[in-house]
């Protein structure tokens, strides 16, 4: 399998990738084709070969990515938006084509994805813009709409990642607005019937992530869109564990905004997006300023360009742009459903297995129930790092602690999990050779004495 | 034996057991002794531990902790209660210099057993770089806490 860097080519295959069966999982024949796309994923580790079960915390990389960053640099290295020769327009060109496609993957205009380093950054992007509208007087009135002061309420969720959790925190810290947040059961899943009672007429924002990185549920993101609806409040999506993962339409979702970050689909490290309503993102105030944002400059003041350029202050990366639009037109020809349908598949596996294993507690959703493709998990008696030290000599990589969600983890008991992770490389094999291991570690480590 | 097997070797996971020292709670300092405590976390995995050193006629009287987290940290708090108390405070710190120098080696540096006795068998860790924090914790909160009692 290869991907096309050029959009317009990406843009024939998402035709012709609608004719395709969408409902079919890949099978393991197509894995194995994509797994030679991937050669890191062919080596050994301790002796025995790489089993990578961490995508959840960052992806590998096909070498079509890999390539486009390599070529980006021999041929067209040049800073955009800036300059009139050549490789400057060129290097352009290029950058605002790879925003129409990464838009186009997530259901957006391209004038509403604004580049930032990762999700953790546009999330910050956001609390800091709706910061600056809350203080003194703005130069654009509209910029209003998203002040917040004392007596607003931000509402979150109990599961969220810290990266979805501290920038509201400290926002509300700052503003004066009061934070909160709705629980999880028991089983770590959203209490539905207590977010009609936390997003109420104070509300201004409801911030949520789409999939959980700990439990692998998926959230009902239509309910807490239409409560937030109901208020008006603005509605704020971590696509981060859906983006990579399942076909995503922000517009049919229907949220104000959405953050991803492309290393945990298929990119490099270095490179996320904010997407935002192109009304929303035009009223609000800038959060970095400098270089490449600007209208007129005098020595008092500055005038701002719309969005996107006027959140993509100072130089910009590009390669890894490109990166990002190489690998979503991988994703895309691989076939967003069938991806989403294989990790189902595998999320499932995951989940049987471990419930079956004795002294093992699987974390979120029951096998049967809908999750994504990973699973944490507590072994009895034996700490998550442990569980982790002993899979990694069977060349097994997992993440292991609080995976970001110290909440989370502490509503439910546990300081550390265990958690595996998988993609649209993962063979059943892995996974099978994964329980295998998990099924050794509680003699191994005494605690079934 | 494998590096696994070094690193879990069975005096280890007996004291990740019998946790040596835990019994900070309801142990109020004796009378008369210099106390510290210090609290450490490790924030990537969650692991704590909070560690009172009492010192008495020269020498540490008295090591009580509480904490929870792996094997690795468990037992080395419990490896260090067996090891430090009634050694002076100068010989407890020529210890701990050596178990960082140990520990930081990348499994180049035998440990001393003379010196660190049965501790000496959490120098596989040391090949770990992930888990050299885990079998310092307990180690930096000592020193921590000497300190404040001196
Ligand atoms: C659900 C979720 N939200 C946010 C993040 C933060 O992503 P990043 O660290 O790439 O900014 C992650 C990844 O760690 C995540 O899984």
């Amino acid at each position: 399998m290869s991907a096309n860097s050029s959009p317009e080519t990406a843009a024939s295959q998402t035709k012709a990738s609608t004719h395709a069966d969408h409902h079919q999982p890949l099978d393991d024949a197509q894995v194995a084709r994509i797994r030679n796309d991937f050669p890191i994923l062919t080596q050994t580790v301790n002796g025995k070969p790489l089993v990578y079960l961490d995508s959840g915390a960052t992806s590998q990389n096909p070498l079509t990515v890999m390539e486009a960053e390599q070529e980006f640099y021999e041929q067209r290295n040049s800073a955009v938006h800036r300059g009139a020769h050549y490789l400057a327009a060129e290097a352009t060109e290029i950058y605002e084509e790879a925003r129409a496609n990464v838009a186009s993957f997530i259901g957006a205009d391209s004038n509403e994805l604004v580049w930032t380093s990762n999700a953790t950054e546009a999330l910050n992007l956001l609390a800091y813009s709706f910061s600056n509208a809350s203080v003194g007087q703005q130069q654009n009135p509209e910029a209003k709409r998203f002040a917040l002061s004392e007596g607003d309420e931000v509402v979150v969720t109990e599961l969220e990642h810290h990266a979805n959790l501290i920038p509201w925190q400290e926002l509300c810290r700052r503003t004066g607005a009061t934070l909160s947040f709705i629980p999880v059961d028991d089983s770590g899943a959203l209490d539905l019937a207590q977010a009609a009672e936390k997003i109420g007429p104070k509300t201004k924002i409801v911030a949520f992530t789409h999939a959980s990185n700990v439990t692998g549920a998926i959230t009902d993101v239509p309910a807490l869109v239409a409560l937030a609806k109901k208020v008006n409040a603005l509605t704020v999506l971590d696509a981060c564990q859906s983006a990579p993962h399942m076909p995503l339409d922000v517009k049919a979702l229907g949220v104000d905004f959405a953050v991803f970050s492309g290393h945990k689909m298929l990119a490099p490290t270095g490179i996320g997006a904010l997407y935002g309503r192109a009304e929303l993102l035009n009223a609000m105030p800038p959060f970095l300023t400098g270089g490449s944002m600007i209208t007129t400059v005098t020595m008092e003041s500055a005038g701002y360009l719309p969005a996107p350029q006027r959140f993509e202050a100072g130089t910009q990366r590009i390669s890894q742009v490109i990166a990002l639009s190489t690998a979503v037109n991988y994703l895309r020809e691989t076939g967003m459903d069938r991806i989403a349908a294989w990790e189902h598949q595998l999320g499932q596996r995951l989940a049987e297995g471990l419930a079956k294993i004795r002294g093992v507690r699987l974390v979120g959703p029951a096998p049967g129930e809908l999750r994504t493709g990973l699973a944490a998990f507590d072994v009895e008696g034996v700490h998550a790092h442990d569980v982790g030290q002993y899979l990694d000599d069977r060349g097994i990589a997992v993440r292991v602690g609080h995976h970001c969600a110290q909440p989370l983890h502490r509503r439910l008991g546990l300081t550390a999990t265990t958690r595996a992770s998988t993609y649209l490389y993962t063979t059943t094999d892995e996974v099978d050779a994964f329980l295998a291991a998990v099924a050794e570690v509680r003699a191994y480590f005494g605690a079934d004495a | 034996m494998s590096d696994l097997d070094q690193l879990y070797q069975d005096i280890i996971l007996f004291h990740a057991k019998a946790k040596h020292g835990s019994t900070l709670e309801g142990n109020p300092p004796e009378a008369g002794a210099a106390v510290g405590q210090s609290h450490q976390l490790n924030p990537t995995c969650g692991d704590e531990i909070t560690l009172r050193v009492e010192t008495k006629d020269g020498v540490i009287s008295a090591l009580r902790w509480a904490g929870a987290g792996c094997s690795i940290s468990m037992a080395s708090a419990s490896l260090l209660t067996d090891l430090a108390v009634g050694e002076s405070p100068a010989e407890f710190t020529k210890m701990a210099d050596h178990f960082r120098e140990v520990m930081r080696s990348r499994g180049k540096i035998a440990a001393d057993e003379e010196l660190l006795g049965d501790a000496a068998a959490l120098s596989g860790a040391s090949r770990y770089v992930a888990r050299v924090k885990c079998a310092m914790l307990a180690w930096v909160a000592a020193e921590d806490a000497l300190a404040i009692a001196r």
